[in-house]
């Protein structure tokens, strides 16, 4: 038998999934990405934010997405700083409960040039926007595809997550983005696992056949449970039968 | 020796294994009802005068006999569904019937006494036309299929092929008719339209065209419609356009005869196309030189067809249906005419004089709940006395069958309405009755300390009083053998039993009509039509109000949807008697995308419903004050999605203070790429009792149970094989977040999804291997939970970790749901509707990715079951022993008051109610418990204590004495 399994099998595939995404690490607004690389094998797509006090969204500059194609999709973001009045509206809207929404465009990764990769129509995904204030700005951006390459949802979520209704007292705090971004393609379920199975089977077998007191027939290794059994369920059987019940009737039907 | 003992031991596990229902409790918790659907033909079998027989063909592709006595199906045969099974013909000869199924693909021939196949014979590829019995001198012995460009003849005997031949001009001619007059001649009839119609005449013996002749017709455009051959051979045609009425002898085929119905006197009813009803009571003879022209809705005239000259015999007006039948050598035609309001008379006239014959009037009761009568189909049968007596089947607009004797007995009534059951719930019965009888003591306001305090005497005096009647009623029937104490359910003694296991089961079929059903007895105890619900509409049952909120009746809420328009109307009803509601559903002007039943409940404990229209503006029902106001202090946290799966396009929308709502997220799949086939969410109504699972380190793996999730199952539009995909997107509904996404690649739909709990199931068919296979994901938020008080989408930052794992499943399925117990305390067990009839109840245990590979001491500790890649079907998680559903198209699951019992209706075809118990009945003692044995050893032990212990002072006693 095998020995103990250190990790039990949800860590690992968790594991495994963390792998799937491409974790990216970002730039804050100072640092600007390699632009040569960008212009060889990607394209740079704008990433729009809009917090209002009366929630009619209108969609500001944030940052810009620089989208690598291929077949393993990467994304790098370079993104502004909040400016004093937005971080005083920031404040403002958070304060009435008010929602902080992002857009992307919809974009295909897999196209070689600009005008396959356009399409018309935006993303969006929102959290509120005090948990953006209370958070210090620190949010993750996920991008999701599909099997083809089709970008097809964004997520956001802030870290932490909870609107405690804490001050943010220090205006830096809310000057910088701090965002995780990562871009996630669809994991490919698993089929039955039929291979797998039947090594183990075969294991098994060998292993029988290796050792021979394993061999001996079901009969002669418990023979001596069989028979004192074999002797009781006789006797009830007659008792039964006596007594006319509905089992031992059963059992004396389907003995003949 | 060693042989017996093998067989003892199969016996020892075999009383060991069996855990099914045993045989004395077959039908003691389930019942089950079967349906044939709308009838399409229907021929009374009339070999012998004493024959009960009933043939029924109908539009969901069954064929059937039914015992006009009883109701009862003698036997049935359900084809496929589809245009593959659509039954276009159903001819009756002696013992025979023949069907031609498919669009003419199939000729099969049944035996009508035993239901058993005589004879089946694939036919040539073409559409079918028309089909008739060919007789000739008297005797009937083929039948002759007409297609498109083919005509074939076949023996009725064993199928064979007499002879088959090419139509001519097929090309430019449109055949339509086929007929024969017994006399060894086939008539085929056709037309080309806006000219003339095409007669050609074919020898029985070697199929061999006699004649073939055109005739001017250019206002004809459709024979089976508006001609009938009448007579001797002689086609009778009405035009609808010049008013009149058209004859052609088919034998001579000289031009037709054109006889205004001005001449005859007769106007026709503006914007009304008349039609003709003709009668050949023998196929090996000509056809009745009698018929009937419809001139309007309630008009009909019987005709008699006289030298070239036509007699009017009589005309029937006000006439709803009318039809002939046929005993011996009497025909007689049935008329029935509206009598009043809710009662139409139906009478009897001689076919060849049009003379009232006597004492034949009976009554059919037009149920105010039912529809309009539709069809009349007449059995008549000779009386000792040589009259005619009769029966009738009236088939209504509701697709009701009623047999009814004279003088209005109604013999049986089949509701074939519930072979198509859309939707369902399962709503509680009423507390009592007589607490119902109290409503109006809580129903007012108080008005007094004193007043209310006689009122509290009087109505637990009322109490009282029917506590003894039940007591009495008790002591009465324990005295009476139990065979006779009968246990009869209607609406006045409807009440909740003791472990809430009777509901009533409210039903929706497709027909419009809506049925209150009784889950104990399957009894129809309410039944309402609705008319003018549109042909393709999309249906959606809301329970409002539950029996929870006692001096408020119940309330359901219909959705009716015109799924072309989006316009819906609302049907509000009490779901205990089918009454519908005084409260006026508001009219709803604009198509409506999406509903919701929210938890919120106005001053009446009704739930409110949400409609949101297509501008996105969203109406409430009930829309009172206090809704409006509750709605406005709770609209930020009132989110809905919308899912647009022409465009591929999911998004959320949050609700205003004005009701007007925004879009806050939008996620949008490329259609070019793969479509949305399903969304599926969680049951509303689901409890689940543990957070987590304890695993075998003692350590805690806490389920990620968020009720927003969505399971969104979308399929590849590339259809080849190797590039084919299912997609699956667990998507939270208020947020627009992606929880998961995967991809099962080389797989194909049909999917069948079940999402509840932290899990989602779906099944596929996997086009690599050929087979179908489950798959289950499950969703756990890891070794702590984040917040462990409340689940709010908007602060659950870390995505849960998923786990899969993929079977094999022997057999394709129909359909899925999983089981529901009132606290979820029970393990759950997927039902899954096979296309075999069965329903299998498949513990979840078995579809779970923690399932190990490898086997080791901690996954032993939690009862993991070892992996093995194919589900095995096991006859004894079948629920329906051998009651084999028809056609299951979807389960419905209801928790009960038992903890261990969910209630289970399995409806398609047929119907099929049972309880399940998942984890065994756990809080409830068997039926045979030995209750003498318990209270006796019980007795012995504290008389054995009171001994014990007396003894024992004695011995004390006696050592402080030494």
């Amino acid at each position: 038998m095998a020995g103990l399994q250190p990790f039990n099998v949800a860590v690992i595939s968790f594991v495994l999934l963390l792998i799937c995404a491409n974790l990216v690490s970002c730039n804050n607004g100072r640092r600007v990405g390699d632009p040569l690389e960008a212009e060889l094998s990607g394209f740079s797509v704008p990433l729009e934010h809009s917090f209002e006090l009366d929630d009619v969204a209108k969609f500001q500059s944030r940052g810009s997405l620089l989208l690598k194609t291929g077949r393993e999709p990467s994304v790098s973001l370079t993104q502004n700083q909040l400016s004093e009045d937005d971080r005083s509206k920031l404040k403002e809207v958070a304060a009435v409960d008010g929602l902080y929404r992002i857009r992307v465009p919809r974009v295909f990764l897999q196209a070689d040039r600009q005008t396959e990769w356009q399409m018309d129509g935006y993303l969006t995904a929102f959290v509120r926007a005090c948990a953006m204030v209370e958070s210090h700005l620190s949010d993750v951006i996920t991008l999701h595809t599909d099997v083809s390459g089709y970008l097809i949802g964004v997520s956001i979520v802030t870290l932490p997550g909870a609107c405690r209704g804490a001050e943010v007292e220090d205006e830096v705090d809310l000057e910088v983005f701090n965002t995780t971004l990562s871009i996630m393609a669809p994991v490919n379920a698993p089929g039955p696992e039929t291979a797998l199975f039947l090594e183990r089977m075969e294991q098994e077998s060998e292993k029988k056949g290796k050792n021979p007191q394993e061999q001996k027939s079901f009969f002669a290794k418990y023979w001596m449970y069989i028979v004192p059994l074999v002797l009781f369920l006789m006797m009830s059987g007659a008792q039964d039968q006596s007594g006319g019940g509905a089992g031992g009737g059963a059992a004396n039907g389907g003995g003949r | 020796m060693a042989k017996l003992i093998l067989l003892l031991l199969k016996l020892c596990i075999l009383f060991f294994v069996v855990h099914a229902v045993f045989e004395d409790q077959v039908g003691k918790f389930d019942w089950r009802q079967q349906y044939v659907g709308k009838v399409r033909f229907s021929h009374f079998d009339t070999q012998l005068q004493s024959s009960k027989k009933v043939l029924v063909a109908t539009e969901s592709n069954v064929f059937a006999a039914l015992n006009s006595r009883t109701g009862e199906l003698f036997w049935r045969h359900v084809d496929k569904t589809g245009p593959e099974g659509n039954i276009d013909a159903l001819l009756h000869h002696a013992q025979d019937a023949v069907l031609v199924v498919g669009n003419g693909r199939m000729l099969r021939s049944w035996d009508i006494n035993v239901g058993g196949l005589n004879w089946e014979m694939l036919l040539d590829t073409g559409s079918f036309r028309s089909a008739c019995l060919v007789g000739q001198q008297g005797t009937v012995k083929h039948v002759a299929v007409l297609k498109k460009t083919v005509i074939s003849v076949h023996y009725l005997s064993n199928g064979h092929q007499k002879w088959v031949e090419n139509l001519p001009e097929g090309e430019t001619v449109d055949y339509q008719t086929v007929y024969s007059g017994g006399n060894g001649q086939v008539f085929v009839l056709g037309i080309v339209p806006h000219s003339h119609i095409t007669i050609v005449v074919y020898s029985m013996e070697d199929g061999e065209i006699i004649k073939q002749v055109s005739v001017e017709a250019p206002w004809l455009s459709n024979i089976p419609a508006s001609c009938a051959v009448v007579g001797q051979g002689m086609l009778m045609c009405v035009d609808s356009t010049t008013m009149s009425l058209n004859t052609l002898d088919l034998h001579q085929q000289l031009q037709m005869t054109q006889i205004p119905l001005q001449s005859l006197g007769l106007e026709v009813d503006p914007d009304f196309h008349p039609s003709l009803v003709s009668h050949q009571p023998n196929p090996a003879q000509k056809p009745l030189s009698e018929f009937f022209l419809q001139l309007g809705p309630e008009r009909y005239l019987l005709l008699q067809l006289n030298n070239g000259q036509i007699v009017t015999l009589r005309d029937f007006k006000p006439a709803l249906l009318a039809s002939f039948a046929t005993t011996g050598e009497k025909t007689v035609a049935a008329v029935m005419s509206p009598k009043n309001k809710t009662a139409c008379s139906i009478n009897l006239y001689s076919a060849d004089t049009g003379r009232r014959l006597l004492d034949t009037t009976l009554i059919f009761t037009v149920d105010p709940n039912g529809g309009k009568p539709e069809r009349l189909h007449v059995q008549a049968f000779l009386k000792k006395d040589d009259s005619v007596g009769y029966r009738v089947m009236v088939q209504t607009e509701d697709h009701a069958l009623t047999f009814i004797q004279q003088p209005g007995r109604v013999m049986w009534t089949r509701e074939e309405a519930l072979s198509d059951v859309v939707t369902m719930e399962m709503v509680d019965l009423p507390l009592t009755g007589t607490q119902a009888e109290l409503e109006g003591e809580f129903g007012k306001k108080a008005d007094g300390l004193l007043s209310m305090v006689l009122k509290r005497l009087s109505s637990q005096l009322i109490m009282l009083q029917a506590w003894i009647a039940h007591l009495w009623k008790l002591f009465y029937e324990a005295r009476k053998p139990r065979s006779q104490v009968k246990n009869e359910v209607s609406i006045e003694n409807l009440s909740r039993d003791e472990f809430n296991l009777q509901k009533m089961m409210v039903m929706v079929t497709s027909s419009g009509k809506l049925f209150g059903i009784d889950s104990k007895t399957g009894g129809i105890l309410w039944k309402h039509y609705l008319n003018n619900v549109p042909k393709n509409a999309a249906f959606k049952l809301m329970v409002q109000r539950t029996t929870a909120h006692f001096p408020h009746p119940p309330q359901c809420t219909l959705l009716i949807k015109d799924r072309d328009t989006g316009l819906a109307t609302l049907h509000v009803f009490n779901p205990m008697f089918g009454r519908k509601s005084q409260v006026t559903p508001p009219a709803l002007p604009q198509p409506i995308l999406q509903s919701l039943l929210l938890p919120l409940m106005d001053q009446d404990y009704a739930k409110v419903l949400l409609l949101v229209d297509d501008q996105y503006k969203v109406s409430a029902f009930p829309s009172t004050k206090n809704v409006l106001q509750q709605l406005q202090e709770t609209a930020s946290s009132i989110f809905f999605f919308l899912v647009d799966s022409s465009q591929g396009r999911l998004s959320g929308y949050r609700l205003r203070t004005d009701l007007s709502t925004e879009q806050v997220w939008e996620v949008v799949v490329p259609t070019e790429v793969q479509k949305i086939v399903s969304v599926k969410g969680k049951r509303p109504n689901e409890h689940v009792h543990s957070q987590g699972r304890v695993m075998g380190d003692r350590s805690v793996l806490y389920k990620y149970l968020n009720p927003n999730l969505l399971a969104v199952v979308t399929e590849s539009t590339d259809v080849h094989q190797e590039r084919s995909f299912i997609g699956i997107l667990l998507i939270d509904g208020v947020t627009g977040r992606i929880i998961h996404e995967a991809v099962q690649r080389k797989a194909r739909g049909p999917v069948h999804v079940v999402h509840s709990e932290n899990w989602v199931v779906y099944e596929y068919w996997s086009t690599k291997s050929r087979r179908n296979e489950f798959s289950v994901i499950e969703l756990y938020e890891g070794m702590e939970l984040y917040n462990s008080t409340v689940f709010s989408s908007l602060d659950r930052p870390h995505a849960p970790q998923v786990l899969q794992q993929s079977y094999i499943f022997p057999s394709s399925i129909s359909t899925m749901e999983a089981t529901l117990t009132e606290k979820g305390i029970t393990s759950r067990h997927l039902l899954i509707g096979l296309p075999s009839g069965g329903i299998l109840s498949l513990p979840k245990m078995f579809l779970d990715p923690r399932r190990p590979e490898i086997i080791s001491e901690q996954s032993r500790e939690e009862n993991l079951i070892p992996y093995a890649p194919e589900l095995i079907i096991r006859t004894e998680w079948f629920i329906n022993y051998n009651q084999t559903v028809g056609r299951v198209r979807g389960i419905h699951t209801a928790p009960s008051g038992l903890e261990s019992t969910c209630l289970v209706v399995a409806y398609g075809l047929d119907i099929y109610q049972t309880r399940v118990y998942p984890s065994k009945q756990f809080d409830v003692l068997k039926d045979d418990y030995d209750y003498m044995l318990i209270s006796s050893v019980l007795f012995a032990l504290f008389f054995a204590t009171m001994i014990s212990k007396r003894l024992a002072e004695v011995k004390l006693l006696n050592r402080a004495w030494r």
